[in-house]
């Protein structure tokens, strides 16, 4: 219940090993964060900086206006849900909920007060006096949960904590996850995934960490709709944004751009006299894509097509090492593979992108 | 002929023995006894598989049996009988003649000593070395130093102390490195913090630790009064208590003693023949020698300790002492339990340190030593036999329980 401020803030392993830069965010109260990026990213490292297990190289972290860079974990007022759950195995359920409690010396009527509300929202009633081995993954992550909601923190922490568990238990917790939330509007969280299904049905806001830094942060749909620059726009979204050179050859209120293979194309997205001739990426997602006969922003033979039922996606014959254009349609187009296809896109979807960043956000 | 030639005849001869046992008595099993062939082949088949693992095992079985199991069982006889009667069945009269010896008794209320004393010191000290070398760069280096008295024998490292408690007179140069440092003490402000502070110190604290410990055993007692549940083993809390409470008293009144203690300064002492200290002089050694040990065990139990379980414990507000205490001390009790039992048992034999540092004088005798002497030095088999049995009967609790832990520690 409190928001945070990320002011500069870097992390340096020994004095030489830079792996965050200049990370600047602001965290509002009741917003669920969700830290993506792939693998390797910091994003865990951040989350870890945030819990204060890891020490902040530079730049300040405040939580509700308060310096916190040298306050220890405890007095963060932060609770902090692990990848592997990290339940003290030689506890009951009940001693794994009550031992911050304990240590921090509340009453015994306060603590049970605690726990019998966090076992009653958690459906963990049953079990508070097993030892975590006698549980199931989901149920051990909802006893990590538990732990948490019991201390009642200012910001809650996660780090991965579905990727232990089995794809259906996933979908599963995601929603009791989702369900917390919503019975708990007033408090922060901060979730570290590297699934983004999770990260776009859970978010308030997706902060998107990539080379040492924030590549964008915005809700789901905007990160969708208008990603910055070619990163996001790749690593949201699955299969991820088909990328095909072409140069500026008419701007205003919408561009139209020459494809290298010679197609037009036109883009809602405007410019003004000086990008005429510019060299741009254009940007379409692959299920934005339908086939036409007139203006496209793309020309190939379909090597290759995968009939999901619902969706067909067209894997393009690739020219060279590119990677291959990928449409999908709605529908079953086995029928297409083999032949020569056009496909163009309504202007509104049709991103542009100059040295990688978008043109939109200019 | 050479004596090496001898040995390689030796070792052909046992190695050939082996494999040839092994395959001979296979192709009688197959071939003659249940051949795999005629009306029955299926059967006979059945029959070899199950009689099979007998023929492997039977020759560790018939070693062990010769070797260990006769032996018990011999000595068993030997004690109820009596060598100047010829071997004449005698009851329990060695048994009774033992019990009234002094000397067995002074050996038996030493053992117990031991048996508190050295598991409690090496576990502790290895553990307090496991858990500060696990961190620090030049950790390993301490490890293996730690580590090394476990290569030397018993009998090598009651040498090597034999001569850190040398005594010379006042005017030579002491070679013993206890003399000497307590030469340097005059009864000056050094000796006050270094003799009377310090020692003060440390029996309050472990006075301290060892009220908590048992304060840590008894509580659950009073708690499950509290829920109406039983607390489980409610005797070995209550007499762990009890064994507490009296450590507290004692190291209490040691503290007082301290203070009030004439210590003579300036003279050399004999540090062996000190009634009641030599035996903790003695104990050292084995202190010594099996912190590696119980060091090396626990490092590795410490490491297997999933990180996130200590970091939870960080973020849920446990400073380092609660992390050590209530989080990575209960994840690896078994362990902790295994390397106590082991080391018990260990103690329970001592015999080698004791026997070449005072052997058994000035009030250090212990069980396996005072059978020594029975034994092989007086020649009586009886009483020898007698107190073998009385350590047998110690040790094999310890030992029950002992693979009991270990095999639930390995599930």
């Amino acid at each position: 219940m409190a928001d945070l401020k990320l002011t500069n803030v870097a992390k340096t392993y020994g004095g030489t090993v830079n792996v965050l830069n200049n990370i600047n965010l602001d965290i509002e109260k009741g917003e669920l964060i969700v830290f993506v990026g792939p693998s390797g990213c910091g994003k865990s490292t951040l989350l870890r900086m945030i819990a204060g297990l890891e020490k902040i190289s530079d730049g300040t972290l405040e939580i509700d206006g308060t310096v916190v860079n040298d306050v220890p974990p405890a007095q963060r007022g932060i609770a902090m849900v692990f990848q592997s759950y990290a339940l003290y195995p030689h506890m009951t359920v009940r001693d794994n909920m009550t031992f911050a409690l304990k240590l921090a010396k509340k009453s015994t009527d306060e603590i049970n007060a605690a726990v019998d509300k966090a076992a009653r929202i958690l459906q963990l009633e049953p079990y508070l006096d097993r030892l975590p081995k006698a549980l199931s993954g989901g149920q051990r992550q909802r006893v990590a949960i538990g732990r948490s909601i019991v201390r009642d923190p200012k910001v809650y922490l996660f780090d991965e904590p579905l990727s232990n568990l089995d794809a259906a238990l996933r979908v599963a917790t995601r929603i009791e996850i989702a369900q917390l939330k919503e019975s708990m509007p007033d408090s922060t969280m901060i979730y570290v995934t590297h699934d983004q299904v999770e990260a776009m049905t859970l978010a308030t806001r997706i902060v998107v960490l990539a080379n040492k830094g924030i590549a964008q942060v915005g809700s789901p749909l905007q990160l969708y709709e208008r990603p910055e620059n070619e990163f996001v726009a790749q690593f949201i979204g699955s299969p991820s944004m088909n990328l095909l050179p072409g140069e500026i050859v008419e701007t205003g209120t919408q561009t139209r751009v020459r494809m290298d293979s010679g197609l037009m194309v036109t883009s809602a997205v405007p410019t003004t006299e000086t990008d005429m001739g510019m060299k741009v990426n254009v940007g379409v997602r692959p299920e934005d894509m339908t086939v036409t006969t007139g203006d496209g922003v793309y020309e190939g033979i379909v090597d290759f097509t995968e009939a999901l039922g619902e969706v067909t996606i067209l894997y393009f014959k690739a020219e060279g090492d590119a990677d291959p254009v990928l449409a999908k349609m709605p529908g079953i187009h086995k029928d297409l593979r083999g032949t020569t296809v056009r496909v163009t896109a309504d202007p509104a979807k049709v991103q542009l992108f100059a040295n990688g960043t978008s043109l939109y956000y200019r | 002929m050479n004596p090496a030639f001898q040995g390689l005849i030796t070792i052909i001869i046992g190695v050939g023995g082996c494999i040839g046992y092994f395959y001979f008595s296979n192709q009688f099993l197959d071939k003659v006894l249940f051949p795999a062939k005629g009306p029955h082949a299926g059967r006979n088949i059945n029959r070899a598989n199950m009689i099979r693992p007998w023929l492997f095992l039977f020759p560790a079985m018939f070693a062990l049996g010769l070797y260990l199991g006769y032996p018990v069982i011999e000595t068993l006889r030997l004690s109820l009988t009596d060598r100047d009667q010829g071997g004449a069945f005698v009851g329990l009269a060695n048994y009774n003649q033992m019990f009234s010896e002094p000397k067995f008794w002074e050996a038996l209320s030493n053992n117990m000593l031991w048996l508190i004393v050295v598991p409690a010191a090496s576990t502790a000290f290895g553990l307090l070395a496991a858990q500060l070398t696990d961190r620090i760069k030049w950790g390993s280096a301490a490890k293996s130093l730690i580590f090394m008295p476990m290569a030397i024998s018993f009998v090598g490292a009651a040498v090597i102390f034999k001569l850190v408690y040398d005594t010379r007179p006042a005017d030579q140069n002491q070679i013993g490195i206890l003399n000497a440092v307590w030469l340097r003490f005059e009864g000056g402000p050094g000796s006050f913090l270094f003799l009377q502070i310090l020692p003060a110190l440390l029996l309050l604290s472990f006075a301290g630790i060892v009220a908590y410990v048992g304060w840590i055993f008894v509580q659950p007692i009073a708690k499950s009064r509290e829920k109406g549940g039983g607390a489980g083993f409610v005797p070995l809390r209550l007499l762990v208590g009890a064994g507490s409470l009296y450590l507290v008293f004692l190291s209490l009144r040691s503290v007082i003693s301290v203070f009030t203690f004439d210590f003579p300064h300036g003279e050399p002492q004999t540090w062996l023949t000190l009634p009641f200290w030599n035996s903790f002089f003695l104990m050292i050694v084995l202190i010594w020698i099996q912190t590696g040990f119980a060091m090396v065990i626990l490092s590795a139990a410490l490491r297997g300790i999933p990180e996130e379980t200590i970091e939870a414990a960080i973020v849920d507000g446990a400073n380092p002492l609660q992390v050590f205490f209530k989080i990575k001390v209960p994840q690896i009790i078994g362990t902790i339990v295994v390397v106590w039992t082991t080391i018990t048992i260990t103690v329970l034999k001592v015999f080698d340190i004791v026997f070449a540092m005072t052997n058994g004088q000035w009030e250090t005798q212990v069980l396996a030593n005072y059978m020594f002497d029975k034994m092989f030095r007086a020649n009586d088999w009886g009483v020898g036999s007698a107190s073998a049995i009385i350590i047998m009967l110690l040790v094999s609790p310890i030992l029950i329980w002992n693979v009991y832990n270990a095999r639930k520690e390995m599930k």
